[in-house]
């Protein structure tokens, strides 16, 4: 595809006459950067997107609001090359343009940041910002100059030298940023960037954004975080089953008028949280002095301590990276632990393998970060999944299918999945309907202790309420949760106490019902419970 | 603002490139949603009748009349009993190695090393055909059965022990254990088996009377032994406790651990199971069709075994299916090419083509080619000259 690039200067340079509307600095244009009319886009029997008309202009950021499976990220990848509409025309600049591979995209200025990164690990991030644009310079320290300038002019800082694997989510991030940036992008689209970041990291990143807009970048943000919305857009285009629902100017919105726009009906907002009898609480998983080694030798968790009891959510807030993975591998056994121990209800169940563990008839559910990678098998349908803890409980060489699919049905009828057929790989589900495929099983098996591991990420409200309530209603059956967030906002609204990771370290652990968002912050930061009250 | 973002903000001011305002070429590849079996297999069905078309037009080529040769092929390997009968012999060992490599497929463990766990398997055997000859024959001929699933499993284990301990790469490892094993057979001609009777000429004796596999119905006995083992197979994997974790820890071994699976086991198991039934393709081979351990005891099975496994999709009765398909091609061209006086690469290349031609199918399951639509015409069309 890059045979555009040897064409004869004349012509381009005859091109360059067509219609300039009102320079800006930076070579950058006023006016609409990228616009599209009546794009449609079907899969199968699917119609992600329905005849869609939009327009970004040249330093506005868009943000597109939409639930799980309303046409967002079909959209976006129509706009980077990544599918080509059936029907329906892509203007950039005002031109009218076909982008039929990400290659195009990059010609015309268009960046995609994807949710999940598309980085080589084993390289720097400057190797990685210099795969793929086509440039007749070898020279890495020139690059590495322009680069630096550049990250200058957007306030991006990052470590050129630092291999990828070395790296924070939001520094590759960062990478992916100047990246695009670098191969001339100036209509840059995110696909839900802040799924994987703290809210300090959600914030630096804003203030990127800000700043490339600032420099005359037209930017598109999928999201469906209201509040991210509301603090970052300009205009925002609310996206309901494929059509566009409305767009309007984010000054003339609110959380509850896009909710509403975006779900269809009202509904309420606030979190429930019930209360356990404080009398009936007994302690169900008591960890000591738990210290987890990475592979790489660093320390993730370093003599953590904490008790689990009955009928409580105990949240779990920290940084990204600051051991949350580990602790909950390392509950279930998934990870060694190094010293400590770890006691479920008077057993000691630290260093023993899982098999074991469940053998000893510990009722512990786990569900992990990862859900198609960890929790589930993606290519199996429902049954095949439900089989994955139970299929020992059957004895015998095989396998018996029947309970299997009985529960399959019946969490399909209370859960209400939405799946083609019990059978459809869970791969294929939406990212809600994996969810509950995967809760559904960990709590069929009656667990005491349930240990959840960002249940919400990458759902959307309905399906995130959906979650809440199904934890909420294990709470009071007497389970006590275990809960990993990253919304510090949903963590003070759900759980009832709130322990705070930094470095591996617990900073604190704090009543959710009377802690603020800023002391929590301060603990994530470092500062210790006593230090802040200081 | 840098030069280098001066230069690049005026090449894309300056209007893009031409062929981006360019109408939307006239192909393009698309991914394909999730196709239903029945359009797969009607793909697959597809794909074969173009291969016999484009074989047909490479005869052509050369010359020949297409329908003949073809006749020919079906005649050569299914015009009579005989032919059925050498047909069917070189499906049996197709067969039996292509159900080993789907076993390690299914687990996501690329065991390349059929070919070696076949040899293995027949070296095995063959100790017991050489020297045991004096015990009665079934006793010997399960001694020698169950000794070449041994040799087949231990030879299938060592790649396993390997990956599941330091995770190194099965198909290297398998790969290069195929040589060696080759090599084992050139040392025991050469060496300890050579028979003294042959005159100074190196091979191994032939097996005696009661270390001969019987027959049944005019072919050797080891087609009801692929046959038993294709439905063994198939059951194991789909009912089986051990099915289920092989499929786990083929989808991701996060999983199969999470799930409270040991995962080094399986993959040892797994890959025990997948030597043992090359190691009996082996067995059956020497003793029911060689009569004798040959250098050419494996001949490239090993490796068709990879083609014909992934072809019929892992299923144990397709690879039954694909595997009388490919047998019949095999015969078939041997025959065409002997009645015809053509070159062994005439039937080569006709072989490939087809080959190409099938499994080039497979790319349509996943992609299709998107033709332009052509109606709507764009405001700024330019056309390229």
């Amino acid at each position: 595809m890059s045979n555009h690039e040897d064409r004869p200067a004349k012509a381009e340079a005859a091109a360059s006459g067509a219609a300039t509307p009102g320079e800006r600095r930076d070579g950058y244009r006023s006016g609409p950067a990228i616009a599209g009319q009546g794009l449609t886009k079907r899969f199968g029997s699917v119609l992600a997107n329905d005849h869609i008309d939009f327009e970004v202009e040249y330093g506005e950021i868009l943000a597109l609001l939409g639930e799980n499976g309303s046409g967002k990220t079909t959209l976006m990848n129509l706009l980077s090359g990544l599918y080509f509409p059936d029907s329906g025309q892509i203007y950039v600049d005002g031109q009218a343009v076909s982008v039929s591979t990400p290659a195009d995209a990059i010609s015309l200025g268009i960046g995609m940041i994807h949710q999940h990164f598309k980085l080589v690990e084993a390289m720097t991030a400057l190797e990685n910002i210099l795969l793929g644009p086509r440039t007749s310079k070898f020279s890495l320290a020139r690059h590495r100059q322009e680069i630096e300038r550049m990250c200058k002019t957007y306030g991006l800082t990052v470590d050129l030298g630092k291999p990828v694997y070395d790296m924070s989510v939001s520094e590759k991030q960062t990478v992916e940023v100047v990246k695009v940036l670098y191969h001339g992008a100036r209509i840059l689209i995110l696909d839900e960037p802040t799924a994987v970041l703290t809210p300090q990291e959600t914030e630096s990143l804003f203030a990127i954004l800000r700043r490339m807009k600032q420099q005359g970048c037209a930017i598109i943000i999928i999201t469906h975080k209201l509040n991210e919305v509301l603090a970052i857009s300009d205009r925002v285009m609310v996206l309901r089953r494929g059509r566009s629902e409305a767009l309007l100017q984010t000054s003339q919105a609110d959380l509850r008028s896009l909710t509403e726009t975006m779900v269809g009906h009202a509904i309420d907002l606030k979190i429930n949280r019930p209360t356990y009898a404080a009398e009936r609480q007994k302690t169900l998983l008591a960890v000591q002095e738990l210290s987890v080694i990475r592979p790489d030798g660093s320390q993730a968790l370093d003599q953590v301590s904490f008790e689990l009891k009955t009928g409580e959510i105990l949240g779990v807030a920290g940084v990204a990276g600051s051991g949350q993975k580990e602790l909950s591998e390392a509950l279930v056994s998934l990870t060694p632990c190094q010293s400590g121990s770890i006691t479920y209800c008077g057993q000691v169940i630290s260093g023993l393998p899982t098999t074991e563990i469940y053998k000893k008839g510990v009722s512990l559910a786990f569900v992990p970060e990862d859900r198609l990678g960890m929790g589930l098998v993606g290519d199996m349908g429902m049954p095949g999944n439900m089989l994955l803890k139970s299929y020992r409980d059957h004895r015998g060489f095989f396998i018996d299918c029947k309970p299997a699919e009985q529960l399959s049905q019946q969490l399909k009828e209370t859960l209400d999945i939405s799946t083609p057929s019990l059978e459809t790989p869970v791969r294929l589900l939406s990212g809600g309907n994996v969810q509950k495929v995967l809760l559904g099983r960990e709590i069929e098996s009656q667990p005491q202790v349930l240990i959840t591991s960002y249940p919400v990420r990458g759902l959307d409200i309905n399906a995130s309420y959906t979650v809440y309530d199904l934890l909420n209603e294990q709470k009071m059956k007497g389970c006590g949760i275990l809960y990993l967030g990253e919304d510090l906002d949903v963590l003070l609204e759900l759980a009832d106490r709130i322990l705070v990771l930094c470095h591996g370290r617990v900073t604190g652990i704090v009543d959710a019902r009377q802690a603020s968002k800023e002391t929590v912050g301060l603990m994530m930061a470092g500062m210790t419970l006593k230090e802040e009250l200081a | 603002m840098s030069a280098k973002r001066q230069e690049q903000g005026n090449r894309n001011d300056s209007g893009f490139s031409r062929a981006l305002l360019k109408r939307e070429p006239w192909l393009h590849i698309a991914k394909r949603p999730e196709m239903g079996k029945k359009r797969g297999g009607l793909l697959k069905m597809a794909s074969i009748l173009l291969a016999i078309a484009v074989g047909g037009l490479f005869m052509l080529a050369l010359g020949y009349n297409p329908l003949t040769l073809y006749m020919t092929i079906i005649n050569g390997a299914l015009g009579n009993a005989e032919s059925w009968r050498m047909t069917i012999r070189l499906m049996i060992p197709l067969v039996i190695s292509s159900l080993a490599v789907c076993l390690a497929f299914k687990m996501r463990f690329w065991n390349i090393g059929a070919e070696g766990q076949i040899i293995m398997g027949a070296v095995f055997a063959t100790y017991f055909a050489l020297y045991h000859t004096s015990w009665p024959r079934l006793p010997l001929l399960l001694v020698m059965f169950v000794a070449g699933a041994v040799g087949g499993a231990l030879w299938g284990l060592l790649p396993a022990f390997f990956k599941a301990r330091f995770n190194t790469n099965e198909t290297l490892f398998t790969l290069m254990l195929n040589y060696i094993a080759l090599n084992v057979i050139v040392y025991f001609r050469d060496g300890p088996w050579k028979d003294p009777g042959s005159s100074g000429f190196p091979k191994i004796a032939r097996f005696d009377k009661v270390a001969q596999l019987p027959k049944l119905a005019g072919v050797q006995i080891g087609w009801l032994i692929a046959l038993i083992l294709v439905v063994l197979v198939y059951v194991y994997l789909k009912y089986s406790k051990h099915g289920y974790e092989i499929k786990v820890v083929g989808a991701s071994q996060a999983t199969a651990r999470y799930a409270g699976m040991n995962v080094r086991r399986i993959i040892l198991r797994t890959m025990a199971i997948s030597g043992a039934l090359a190691g009996i393709a082996g067995m059956v081979q020497a003793s029911g069709s060689d009569m004798t351990l040959a250098e050419s005891v494996a001949g490239g099975v090993g490796f068709t075994a990879i083609i014909v496994a992934w072809l019929a999709n892992l299923n144990p009765f397709g690879i039954a299916l694909t595997a009388f398909f490919f047998s019949v091609l095999e015969k078939g061209s041997s025959v065409m090419r002997s009645s015809y006086n053509l070159s062994a690469e005439f039937a080569a290349v006709l072989q490939g083509i087809i080959l190409f031609c099938v499994l080039g199918g497979e790319f349509f399951l996943r992609y299709r080619l998107v033709r332009r639509s052509g109606s709507k015409p764009r405001e700024t069309q330019v056309r390229e000259v």
